[in-house]
């Protein structure tokens, strides 16, 4: 009935409005510190209904009522203004709100104002991410988080990228963190059938996130509970506002190159290098005549004639395995509203070619957000999103069809084979066949050309939420959200390939999966001041998951010729399956703020999970966690320190736990093992009823602060985070036929300190220049194992790391004759190490070669605007990480086994007694010195110039001449340049053909990252 | 009216997650529980399909288990040319106890020596009728299996004293659940392991009918008992389980075609083939499962790590057909063709074996049972298009062994039972029989988690 009086009673006043004296007001908005026009701001009259927004120029124009005396002036951001109605126009200056004081921060299931933040939360905002020329959103937080670790495998588009969020906390269980999108938690398997993973998250668009929020420690996660351990990355699209609706455009174009190449033979080094390590082998071995061996060897690889003794062909290889890699991205987005609904509308295309051939991904994406006031007590809204990925991926890093193995080719041998005038390896002429011994490895260039392999993945991504308010306070909210992905891999190898596929006559596959994600959430939230001091907000609720995947795959060979790709013409089905997994979560959750004189604040969340992957007796977990702050700058013996604007101190303390590990875990399974066309079975894993969760118990404390008028602020966490009860894959003795069993087995930790500071260092009219920094040092450390140690070269082993290198320590070349050295590292009778040196590699002790993690990770970012102008350049950095070569044993290998290319460091290999070097004797298939060793290990630390953004906004004036609201020009460079030591193609990188938790650091010709150059425009109506 | 949607809101969310707790009693799609897996009949005999598959992987059966022990008791006849170097090692006698294909080996063997013991354990659910079939598969598999580990991973028969020398750890129960120390089982010395595979092919041979398609038979069993019994030097049992073999009729040697190639290794294309009249037992290979490691290794089809040297051809008479079992790229490399089919079977026991182990037996013992050796060595030697031997000597028969079971996996093995050094059918001069280097190491992993394991010397 009231409702019905409201809208009579407005009905009625604009009515009389008709009638009544109205009056024009014009007027212009200013940001009063550099008097540039505010655009969209709101005007109104007070007590009047009708408003306006202004226009490009700041200007506005406004009939109200004549009794109408005071305008109120608002704008997002800034301090609302009264201003009363004089004659002419009115000029209004809104100061830029304290945005330390509003700023919001999205947490789970709600939003807090930083300021009062008990728990560890790091932003990153659209105004980062935005435009990042790169295919998945991680990359654009790379460096701007304080201990946040991002690291790419390798440059290869759509590909695995680790995230790690204050250092690793298992050791087989998943180390990523959980990500959600507005409320919906994502699903992020890895769907791959070439063995290097894919990155589901690169389906998302990332110009459509408004703000990534990384909650890092365990009062921010533990609402998450069971998946709180690894942090929470929180994502939240863009929403429309009210007022005037924009049209934005958005398109940018650029070149992409490798960071880094490795320095190989040319051909006449190759040439005496080969020569000489025969010549040496036949010294040791005069059984066989190595030398006419390498001879005939040299003369096959160069194509069957004599030119290698010439020089006369020398192929760079390595350039082969790039291309000319062009990126361009278009964007198209709406948005606007009224105070009943608002939207957001965005499309976009990515179109991006990898650096590496065959490799490339085009994204199609659009989203609709969409949120309306059915009644004032309920609001209805929806998030949706779609994509359609098309990525051409290449193979792992371990295939030798992989482009970048390409450098194991001889240098001698041309691109063109001139017996054929065909890529050298395509056709024996013999046989007609496929080459199978010319050149040394297959060429890698024969799959590019004759191998598809097209991963598409559409996916559907949204929720439908509903808001209803109870009583004043009192709220509930009911999501459901979606997460569905379907994914198609099709693959044809031609005949031409026959040497890696082992197949003769063609050999196709083709996958799909469905996956679909279920979550609802529901739950109530309170919130309510009582008296003049205390303030309260309760969240209660509950929230259900449910994932499930259906994937079919077949394979077939004995194609009719290369023109048939599809496996309908393959003769022979070579593979068909048909498999299904699921996992449920059901859990209640809550958490209550309580805040007593706007000061002393206190937070108590609690989240009890259960997983349908532990066993009936240990199904369910509770993670409860407890954090305090305290505003020490509201506090009267502070509130006359000038120069102090914030101080706050913070701890918290709670438990989360992690569950990331196979759906049926527990149980002792068989599975099915066919023999000679008839169905079997076998053992295929111990059961493990008293499985539970992993969990983890994070201290955290911290300060934040800010001075001098709020220019400088800082804020310094200190934590420490123990996780027991590992999910431990367990090696057992294989005698039991098993090799491992997953039990809660072992307790590792990780201690750090981050920081980050904000500095606005010029603040004037025309000019402003501010700095941030931060700063992650994390130390991981794995306190038990239950005894045992995990993996070879990267280990997990108790006292270390997780993934530390072991290896032999290399002691270089022996000065007498060549032998490879290894220091015997052995523990003597009095506790020393024997630090002689042997040949024999059993002989000496695996010792610490290296650490894949680094000792810190830092960004430092300056931005710089100068009237129209903005320069924007991050520097991100990793300090005290080492990388193993596992090439190594292959490309830098003294020429000691096989005819592989070597790197240009191996001509400094001993060649006479004394030669004091670290590269053995060059010796034809003796291996020597190429066992694991420190002799691949180096130094992984680089300064990379991550982000360097050269912007220009068109004037105001020219805006308005041009009837624009906005336009702006950049210059983005991407990876523009990196310092290291590293001399392999690219510091950031992590083979993906082994990553995994404790592969950790390894480059197997991997592909280097992306340097990419563009030019961009954005373009708001 | 509002009170009223959101008792209804709360009471569905209520009851939602009432009914929700029931979802997380999920099922296993792909796989299925271990405590339902052997009720029937059926299902064991499913488990022991699935032991022929496990038996079948790379590294044992599927043919590493015999490339490596040929590459390491090789001299100077195989040249290896490929990169991985856990091979590299092998062949060059320097192998670090972590290596790959031993571990594999190791594991592997385990593995199946489980499932075995699997359905051994179950082997009152299997019908009456089929009972002493699968027993007799059982037994054979993990007679054979564990033969091959004790022959890789310890000193010879004739090395020493096998009653005294570590030989592998001996399982016959299955894991069901890990019992902590208990699973960490000793090395049984090497003629423990011995008794236990003569006892396991023995049972099997008794078990086992006299065909069983491409499973086990009974003649399987005797063959590889004479196997066993020539490796520890028994010849007389050598030679009478070799003689039942070939006394079965069941086997007959193939002949070469017209273009002079022996039908055991005749390549066509890459498919699928029933064994043939030779295999006594054979590891299936087909395009859906199995794999061919003799394939991956040796054939030019294949990765073609290996090839040959001279002093290999050195032991062939110029019009032996088996000559055509080689492929001369023309470029320097001859590799062998025997194995070139990606899905050609595993011959694992062929007849030809068997006349040649009755052949060296008889000879040692001057006895002519069955056959003379010479008619023995005879019948080989005509298969391969060459005349007949009027006399033989001991060296005759070996050096027809060499040739004829060439690449198949004999040459570690029959220099350690022969007490030679590495390169006595080539010139000789490599290591000695009771080299350490001759022996697989214990692998690494498995001595981390099993302290009772000792290490082989040297390693």
């Amino acid at each position: 009935m009231r409702k019905i009086s409201i809208f009579i009673c407005t009905l009625l006043c604009s009515f009389s409005s008709l009638f009544a004296q109205t009056k024009e007001v014009t007027g212009k908005v200013t940001d009063a510190k550099n008097g540039a026009p505010i655009v969209g701001a709101t005007i109104k009259a007070k007590g009047y209904n009708n408003s306006t927004t202004t226009d490009a120029d700041g200007s506005f124009k406004l009939a109200v009522d004549g009794k109408a005396v005071v305008m109120e002036v608002s704008y997002v951001g800034y301090n609302s203004q009264n201003t009363t109605i004089g004659n002419g126009n009115i000029v209004v200056k809104l100061e830029e709100a304290d945005r330390s004081l509003s700023e919001v921060v999205v947490v789970g299931f709600g939003t807090k104002l930083k300021r009062e933040l008990t728990g560890s939360v790091a932003k990153v905002g659209a105004k980062e991410l935005n435009n990042t020329p790169a295919s998945s959103f991680e990359s654009a937080i790379q460096g701007r988080a304080a201990g946040v670790l991002v690291s790419q495998q390798n440059g290869k588009l759509g590909q695995g990228i680790n995230i790690r969020i204050r250092g690793s906390a298992s050791v087989t269980a998943g180390n990523e963190p959980l990500y959600v999108i507005d409320g919906i938690p994502l699903q992020n398997t890895d769907l791959s059938s070439n063995g290097a993973t894919t990155n589901s998250l690169s389906d998302i668009n990332t110009n459509d996130i408004e703000s990534i929020e990384i909650l890092k420690d365990a009062s921010a996660a533990a609402i998450y509970g069971s998946r709180g351990s690894n942090g929470v990355v929180l994502i939240t699209t863009k929403k429309g506002k009210a007022g005037k609706s924009k049209i934005e455009f958005g398109y940018f174009t650029g070149k992409q190159k490798p960071t880094g190449k490795r320095d190989f033979l040319n051909a006449k080094e190759y040439v005496d290098y080969f020569t000489m390590a025969a010549a040496n082998a036949f010294r040791l071995d005069s059984g066989f005549d190595y030398v006419a061996y390498t001879a005939s060897r040299l003369k096959r690889y160069s194509a069957g004639n004599t030119d290698y003794q010439t020089a006369k062909v020398n192929t760079k290889w390595q350039d082969q395995a790039f291309q000319e890699a062009p990126i361009s991205q278009y964007d198209l987005n709406f948005s606007g509203g009224n105070d009943k609904t608002t939207f957001y509308m965005g499309g976009q295309v990515l179109d991006q070619s990898g650096i590496i051939v065959g490799n490339s991904l085009k994204r199609y994406s659009g989203r609709l957000n969409l949120e309306h006031k059915v009644r004032d007590w309920l609001s209805l809204g929806v998030n949706m999103s779609f994509a359609r990925t098309i990525n051409k991926r290449v193979s792992n890093d371990n295939a030798f069809s992989t482009p970048l193995q390409i450098v194991a080719l001889s240098p001698i041998t041309p691109f063109i084979d001139p017996r054929t005038g065909l890529t050298s390896g395509a056709l024996d002429l013999n046989t007609g066949n496929p080459n199978t011994n010319y050149p040394v490895y297959y060429n890698p260039i024969l799959s590019v050309e004759n191998t598809k392999y097209t991963t598409s993945v559409n996916r559907t991504i949204g929720n439908l939420f509903a808001l209803a308010t109870i009583a004043k306070g009192f709220t509930f909210r009911s999501e459901f959200g979606m997460d569905q992905l379907n994914q198609n891999e099709d693959q044809y190898s031609g005949r031409l390939t026959a040497r890696n596929q082992g197949v003769p006559n063609g050999s196709g596959f083709s996958s799909s999966d469905q996956i679909l994600n279920i979550n609802t959430n529901n739950f109530f939230r309170y919130v309510s001041s009582f008296g003049e001091y205390h303030d309260i907000d309760i969240v209660a609720g509950t929230s259900f998951q449910k994932w499930q995947i259906v994937s079919n795959s077949a394979s077939a060979e004995e194609f009719p010729s290369d023109s048939y790709k599809k496996l309908n013409a393959g003769a022979s089905k070579t593979a068909a399956t048909s498999t299904a997994s699921d996992w449920a979560l059901l859990s209640y959750f809550t958490r209550a703020n309580y805040k007593l004189k706007d000061r002393y604040l206190l937070s108590v969340s609690g989240r009890y999970d259960g997983s349908s992957r532990f066993g009936a007796n240990n199904r369910y977990g509770f993670f409860p966690a407890v954090s305090a702050g305290w505003i020490l700058s509201d506090e009267h013996f502070l509130k006359n320190v000038r120069w102090l604007s914030f101080l706050k101190l913070k701890a918290s303390y709670g438990l989360t736990g992690n569950s990331e590990v196979g759906n049926y875990a527990s149980r002792g399974l068989y599975g099915p093992n066919a023999y000679g066309g008839l169905g079997g079975q076998s053992p295929t894993q111990l059961p493990n009823t008293n499985l539970k969760w992993e969990s983890t118990t994070s201290l955290d404390m911290g300060i934040e602060a800010s001075a001098l008028n709020k220019r400088v602020t800082v804020e310094v966490d200190y934590y420490e985070r123990k996780t027991k009860d590992l999910l431990l894959s367990v090696n057992v003795p294989s005698t039991t036929g098993f090799l491992s069993k997953l039990q809660n087995v072992g307790k590792l930790e990780n201690k750090g300190i981050e920081f980050t500071i904000n500095t606005e260092n010029i603040v004037s009219k025309d000019f402003r220049w501010s700095t941030s920094i931060n700063f992650g040092a994390n130390k991981n450390k794995i306190t038990d194992l239950g005894g045992q140690q995990i993996g070879t070269l990267n280990r997990a082993q108790e006292g270390q790391p997780l993934g530390v290198f072991f290896a032999k320590e290399f002691a270089g070349a022996n000065p007498a004759n060549g032998d490879a050295l290894y220091f015997k590292n052995t523990v003597k009778t009095d506790g020393t190490k024997d630090r002689t040196t042997t040949k024999n590699v059993n002989e000496a002790e695996d010792v610490r070669i290296g650490n894949p993690n680094p000792e810190f990770i830092y960004g430092f970012r300056n931005t710089f605007t100068y009237k129209g102008f903005d320069v924007d350049v991050l520097l991100q950095g990793v300090q005290g990480n080492q990388i193993f070569n596992g090439g190594g044993q292959y490309m830098s290998a003294s020429g000691s086994n096989g005819f592989d290319n070597q790197t240009t460091d191996q001509l400094a290999a001993w060649k006479k007694p004394g030669d004091i070097t670290m590269v053995p004797e060059a010796r034809l298939f003796f291996a020597n010195g190429t066992d694991n060793s420190s002799r691949y290990i180096s130094n992984g630390s680089y300064l990379r110039v991550k982000a360097i953004t050269l912007g220009f906004n068109l004037s105001p004036k020219l805006l308005s001449v041009l009837h624009i609201d906005r336009a702006r020009f950049y210059v983005r460079a991407q990876n523009l340049f990196t310092i290291t030591k590293y001399k392999g193609w690219d510091p950031e990188v992590n083979s993906d053909a082994t990553a995994n938790n404790i592969s950790l650091g390894n480059d197997f010709y991997s592909a280097p990252q992306i340097k990419t150059i563009v030019f961009g425009v954005n373009i708001g109506l | 009216m509002k009170s009223k949607i959101f008792s209804t809101i709360f009471l569905s969310a209520i009851l939602i997650f009432g009914s929700c707790s029931k979802e997380l009693n999920t099922t296993p799609f792909n796989s299925i529980d271990q405590n339902s897996a052997l009720k029937t009949s059926s299902d064991v005999e499913g488990l022991l399909v699935g032991a022929y598959a496990d038996l079948g992987v790379a590294d044992l059966y599927g043919g590493g288990a015999f490339v490596t022990a040929d590459l390491l008791g090789d001299f100077n006849e195989i040249f290896w040319g490929g990169t991985y170097p856990g091979m590299t090692q092998i062949k060059n006698k320097a192998i670090p106890v972590d290596n790959g294909f031993v571990e594999n080996t190791w594991t592997g063997g385990y593995k199946v020596i489980n499932d075995v013991n699997n359905v051994l354990s179950a082997i009152t659910v299997v019908s009456a009728a089929k009972q002493n079939r699968v027993e007799g598969e059982a037994k054979f598999i993990r007679g054979s299996v564990y033969f091959d580990l004790v022959r890789l991973f310890a000193k010879a028969w004739n090395d020493g004293t096998p009653a005294a020398n570590d030989g592998v750890p001996l399982k016959l129960t299955p894991t069901v659940e890990l019992t902590g120390a208990a699973d960490q089982i000793p090395r049984d010395k090497v003629s423990v392991v011995y008794n236990q595979v003569i006892k396991d092919l023995t049972e099997a041979e008794a078990k086992l009918p006299a065909t069983n398609g491409f499973f086990a038979s009974k003649y399987s069993a005797a063959a590889m008992l004479a196997r066993v019994y020539l490796q520890k030097g028994d010849y007389a049992k050598a030679r009478d389980a070799a003689d039942r073999v070939i006394k079965s009729g069941k086997f007959k040697l193939t002949q070469a075609n017209a273009d002079g190639i022996i039908e055991e290794f005749l390549y066509t294309r890459a498919k699928a083939v029933d064994n043939t009249s030779e295999d006594v037992f054979a590891i299936q290979v087909n395009t859906t499962s199995g794999v061919n490691t003799f394939q991956t290794f040796y054939s030019v089809l294949g990765r073609g790590d290996i090839t040959l040297n001279n002093p290999h051809f050195q032991l062939f008479e110029s019009n032996d057909l088996r000559l055509n079992l080689f492929y001369d790229d023309g470029q320097g490399s001859i590799y062998s063709t025997k194995f070139d089919n990606l899905y050609g079977n595993v011959h694992i026991i062929r007849l030809a074996e068997m006349y040649l182990i009755r052949a060296e037996a008889n000879n040692r013992l001057s006895t002519s049972v069955g056959a003379t050796p010479q008619a023995d060595v005879n019948t080989i030697r005509n298969r391969a298009g060459l005349a007949s031997l009027t006399t033989v000597t001991i060296d005759d028969i070996l050096k027809e062994r060499k040739i004829e079971l060439s690449f198949e996996g004999f040459t570690l093995h029959d220099i350690k039972r022969l007490g030679v050094s590495t390169g006595f059918f080539t010139g000789g001069g490599g290591l000695p029989f009771t080299s350490p280097k001759l022996i697989f190491p214990i692998p690494k992993r498995d001595r981390i988690v099993n302290p009772k394991l000792t290490q082989n010397e040297g390693y």
